[in-house]
């Protein structure tokens, strides 16, 4: 039995690396540090359902065969489309990713991550306007003042909170989880009997929710660091946080753009803005101004609803503004674990963060044109190699149907959605389990990988299978080069 | 391994005093040797052309965090040059912050074969590791940002000077890092709340210890370690008008700093850091008093960090400047500031001709490069990309070696610039050997690379062909075929092969990552003390911070005996 530590968690971005696994006969039998969902992965990385050959899809149906052949089949795919995705990355290493950018410049393809359905608006928000941001550590010491907009760290970065932001001691800031967990606590308590008195009274319907909640000013004047929740439904982190504000969906950038009225001293001359009261915007931007370091955290909530990359881009120009008078912040609350890993290898290769075209021989990039799912639902490709993500479980119907009308090559370690849809199925190792490696975490700091485990006999690692693919495909170009 | 010899170049190669001598160069096994078997020899007829050792850069960002995230931010900056993918280079894009291979490729492609990446934030180092392995063609090493970082504060404020230079020997080494570099010092800490520092006697806040003792201590340190190296210092008040006497102060109070009789610091892009005037209107050259300053003492060196007109992505971790600049254009800003060790700033800036400060800028450069007598104390750089893309170092090389080409820009700039420019009363114009010199032989002595930037037996095999006939041209008078063939090399041989013919790149190999192995008599103990002051400082854990030896593709550890 051998105890490992300092192991870092392949699931979200905030890459934990505190991790405590324990592995007996190559297996993890006990986890320490890791949130439910670190351990759900860690313990149950040998799911039932993982396959350990290659699968080719023969008269319907996908049948075990040799490496060889399933890499030969899938180099010749590649080699002779004209216009091939090659889409995911975000759940691999950044190793395999670079791999990743060569295959797609050697075969001309478009290659793309899952920003492309996530924070990509964010990347275009950027792009307008830069970012004025920091490392997390930077947060942990200085922030006095946490925004998440459009997002629940509680629920889908379920350590951010401890790691990062209100519940970390900093050299500057001191951590506040104690209020924040006994007002979770009497939260808790208050639904059980609210609850309770509702069976009491089975006429009594559910009261309906203000639009703002808690929102009075002593809390917002109150010392240390403070936590202030921006969404369109009470949230777990919004229920502990010590101010929220609830926005009528798809108003996000109306209120960001009162907010900088306001940040500047300009009066509204509105009751209320995206549902919320002009008085509580006054008194959140009040906080903002006078705050020593704030720092706002968005997720999807503000990426993907209406106004998409402007509502970043509006509140990276807030933020902005407030750097005159404060010292503030911004931040995407990334996704996979290495998604921004991805970015940054197709970045410093070929200059562009995702959706990248390199059917011309030079890379291209321009989205709402060259990303995957502009080149899918204008049903322009004739392949697809798919790796550490599933388009087939997330992507709109349209674009899956497009995307299996043509050859598909899967790589995951999971029998996914996309892998039962695939023609050429890799079972790969899970990267951060059973192969090392690099991933950055959502403010692009770089974190080693571990391999704690040997994956099963005859499972390669990501980077292992690509690379035979990008040796195999040479041969065939090389080969057509000479018969041409 | 071939043998090549090199046949009847004129040879410049200032190490060893050769200045235009026709003779051969023999290469043997990647290094420069006596003689070669003739007859086996792969024969290079360089007559009529000038052989130099191969360019080094002292300062150029080509790779890391801050460089990526510009790459990120700017696709117009990409799409105006578009690299094609080749049948021996990868594709990828140019112009002022170039992917990775396109890097290498242009560099080799002026006949540079070594470069120095000169800001590496230490938390992001393995960043730039993975990033300068995909950079070919060239030798390369990176200087870990080390002067606000919480350590160095700490025990230079407590006047621990042998822990100090224990954690920076340790540093090399978790972050496989060549040089301590010192950007703006007590001004990134203070950046952290917002604020900065505005003279080298300001307190830091929240350390109680000033820019000046954070500057003499690290270069105290230095020498204890015996870095080959000097300090690699960007000064406080960087960018703005009236430095100059933040810049004077600075090297005064470096001076008494024991030094081996080897240089005790470097300034870099000392162009910066030479403005005159107490506002951008009556902003002008300081170029005459830092200049008279340096050419009275001699325990600097320093880089020119030219201005090129045309559009730049400027980077560093001088994030108040960055701040600055932003304030100055509204341009789109970047702020990347790191946990206990720095901060970061990127801003997009065009230099425009009809400008009068940039003008004026331009100006400085080439007016130190000029008045500092001693070529060996200015080295050529743009602070790649900050005052302009590297691969304009030849527009530079022709404005160095010739009165006609500075004329004839300057005619092209703002009045009221062309005013204030000290240009028209230079005439001095840099022979070819004083261009070998401020492009290799210079940036090699002060990196203490004792194998780079000359061609004496023993030195690397690096050697850059130019097609230039120092007999037959008057090379200030046909400055522009000189820009021609320093832009495009007849051949540059990296560790003995033959990487680049006439401007283009016929072999693909991986050059070295450089770094020090600092032996100290004791070394840094890792105990649970500074596991937990650890924990405390960073949000990644100890045994997941240092850069491990396979993040370098290519390793060169250089050993180095501290005297501690």
């Amino acid at each position: 039995m051998t105890v490992i530590k300092s192991v870092t968690c392949p699931i979200c971005g905030c890459l934990c690396d505190d991790i405590e696994v324990t592995v007996e006969n190559n297996e993890v039998v006990k986890m320490k540090n890791g949130c439910a969902v670190c351990e759900g992965k860690f313990l149950g990385y040998k799911g039932e359902h993982r396959t350990k050959k290659p699968l080719i899809r023969k008269d319907g149906k996908l049948v075990p065969v040799t490496m060889k052949e399933a890499v030969h089949a899938a180099a010749e795919v590649l080699a002779n489309a004209n216009y091939p995705i090659l889409y995911g990355w975000s759940s691999t290493s950044s190793e395999a990713q670079r791999v990743g950018v060569e295959l797609a410049e050697e075969i001309g393809g478009v290659l793309d991550n899952t920003a492309v359905v996530c924070h990509g608006p964010s990347i275009l928000g950027v792009q307008e306007v830069g970012i004025p941001t920091a490392t997390l550590g930077q947060i942990r010491h200085r922030a006095d003042l946490i925004i998440y907009w459009g997002c629940d760290p509680w629920s889908a970065h379920p350590r951010h909170l401890e790691r990062y932001t209100n519940f970390t001691e900093g050299r500057f800031e001191k951590s506040e989880w104690t209020s924040y967990m006994t007002k979770l606590k009497a939260h808790a308590g208050n639904r059980k009997l609210a609850s309770a008195m509702r069976i009491e009274d089975s006429k009594a319907k559910p009261k309906p929710q203000a639009c703002y909640v808690g929102g009075s000013p002593p809390e917002l004047s109150k010392g240390g660091r403070k936590l202030i929740v921006v969404d369109v439904r009470k949230s777990m982190t919004a229920e502990m946080a010590d101010f929220f504000i609830q926005v009528e969906p798809n108003k996000d950038y109306e209120v960001l753009q009162a907010l900088r009225a306001l940040v500047k001293d300009k009066e509204l001359d509105v009751d209320s803005v995206g549902g919320v009261p002009v008085e509580y915007l006054q008194d959140l931007a009040d906080a903002l101004v006078n705050c020593e370091f704030g720092v706002i955290f968005f997720g999807m909530g503000l990426t993907q609803t209406a106004g998409k990359f402007r509502n970043i881009e509006v509140a990276i120009q807030l933020v902005r503004d407030l750097n005159s008078k404060t010292k503030f912040m911004i931040m995407p609350m990334r996704g996979h674990y290495n998604v921004t890993g991805a970015n940054v290898v197709s970045s410093w290769q070929s200059g562009y963060p995702y959706g990248v075209d390199f059917s011309l021989g030079y890379p291209r990039y321009n989205p709402g044109e060259t990303t995957c799912m502009d080149v899918l639902l204008r049903d322009e490709l004739d392949a697809s190699l798919v790796i550490a993500a599933d388009p087939g479980a997330n992507f709109p119907k349209n674009a899956v149907q497009n995307m299996v009308k043509h050859p598909l090559i899967v790589i995951d370690p999971h029998m996914n959605a996309t892998a039962m849809l695939g023609d050429i199925v890799f079972p790969a190792a899970f990267v951060g389990i059973e192969v090392d490696g690099t991933a950055y975490r959502m403010d692009s700091v770089p974190i080693p990988l571990h391999k704690v485990v040997d994956p099963p006999a005859g499972v390669l690692s990501d980077e292992e299978i690509l690379k035979k693919i990008l040796e195999e495909v040479k041969i065939i170009k090389a080969k057509n080069a000479k018969v041409a | 391994m071939t043998e090549i010899i090199i046949k009847n170049g004129f040879v410049f190669d200032p190490i060893n005093k050769i200045n235009g001598e026709k003779m051969d160069i023999c290469i043997k096994n990647g290094k420069i040797v006596e003689s070669v078997n003739e007859h086996k020899a792969k024969k290079i007829d360089a007559t009529g052309l000038t052989v130099m050792p191969g360019g080094v850069d002292i300062h150029t960002h080509i790779a890391g965090g801050e460089v990526n995230t510009g790459r990120m931010v700017r696709p117009e900056d990409h799409i105006k040059d578009a690299v094609s993918k080749t049948a021996l280079t990868r594709s990828g894009s140019g112009y002022s912050i170039p992917s990775t291979f396109v890097t290498g490729y242009r560099y080799s492609k002026m006949g540079y074969t070594t470069v120095m990446n000169p800001s590496m934030a230490p938390l992001e180092a393995k960043h730039t590791h993975e990033e300068l392995n995909d950079i070919p063609l060239l030798d390369k090493a990176s200087y870990p940002l080390i002067g606000d970082w919480w350590f160095v504060l700490e025990y230079l404020q407590k006047g621990d000077l042998e822990s100090c230079a224990r954690h920076v020997a340790w540093m090399m080494d978790t972050t496989k890092g060549y040089a301590i570099k010192i950007v703006n010092p007590g001004g990134l800490e203070s950046w952290g709340f917002g604020k900065n520092v505005h003279t080298i006697d300001d307190q830091v806040p929240n350390f109680c210890i000033t820019p000046r003792e954070i500057m003499v201590g690290l270069a105290k340190v230095n020498t204890m370690l015996n870095l080959p190296h000097s300090i690699h210092l960007h000064t406080n008040n960087l960018g703005l008008p009236g430095n100059y006497l933040t810049t004077l102060d600075t090297m005064r109070a470096l001076e008494n700093v024991p030094n081996n009789g080897k240089p005790v610091a470097h300034i870099t892009h000392l162009q910066f850091s030479s403005f005159g005037g107490d506002g951008w209107g009556s902003m002008k050259s300081a170029a005459p008093e830092i200049s008279k300053y340096i050419n009275n003492h001699n325990h600097m060196t320093f880089d020119m960090g030219q201005v090129i007109f045309t559009d730049t992505t400027t980077m560093t971790a001088d994030g108040p400047f960055e701040y600055t600049l932003y304030q100055l254009s509204g341009h789109k800003w970047v702020n990347s500031d790191v946990e206990t060790e720095t901060s970061g700033g990127i801003i997009p800036f065009h230099y425009k001709k009809n400008n009068a400060v940039n003008t004026i800028q331009w100006s400085i450069a080439l007016e130190l490069a000029l008045m500092i007598e001693d070529p060996w104390k200015i080295m050529m750089t743009t602070d790649h990309p900050n005052g302009g893309p590297f691969f304009a170092y030849p527009k530079i090389i022709a404005w160095l070696i010739s009165n006609k080409a500075r004329m004839a820009t300057l005619k092209l700039c703002s009045k009221k610039g062309q005013k204030k420019s000290l240009l028209p009363t230079l005439n001095r114009e840099l022979s070819l050997y004083e261009l070998a010199i401020v492009t290799r032989a210079a940036q090699a002595k002060a990196l203490g690379l004792k194998n780079k930037g000359h061609l004496g037996v023993g030195a690397d095999a690096d050697v850059a062909i130019y097609n230039v006939n120092p007999e037959t041209t008057d090379i200030a008078n046909k400055y522009k075929g000189v820009r021609r063939a320093f832009r495009s090399a007849a051949y540059t041989i990296k560790d003995g092969k033959i990487v680049v013919k006439d401007g283009e790149v016929v072999e693909n190999v991986s050059g070295r990552t450089m770094w020090l192995d600092v032996h100290t008599t004791e070394k840094v103990k890792v105990d649970d003390d500074m596991r937990n002051r650890f924990k405390q400082y960073w949000t990644v854990e100890f045994d997941n911070y240092p850069v491990y030896d396979h993040y370098l593709k290519v390793p060169q550890a250089i050993a180095v005996k501290a005297s501690i």
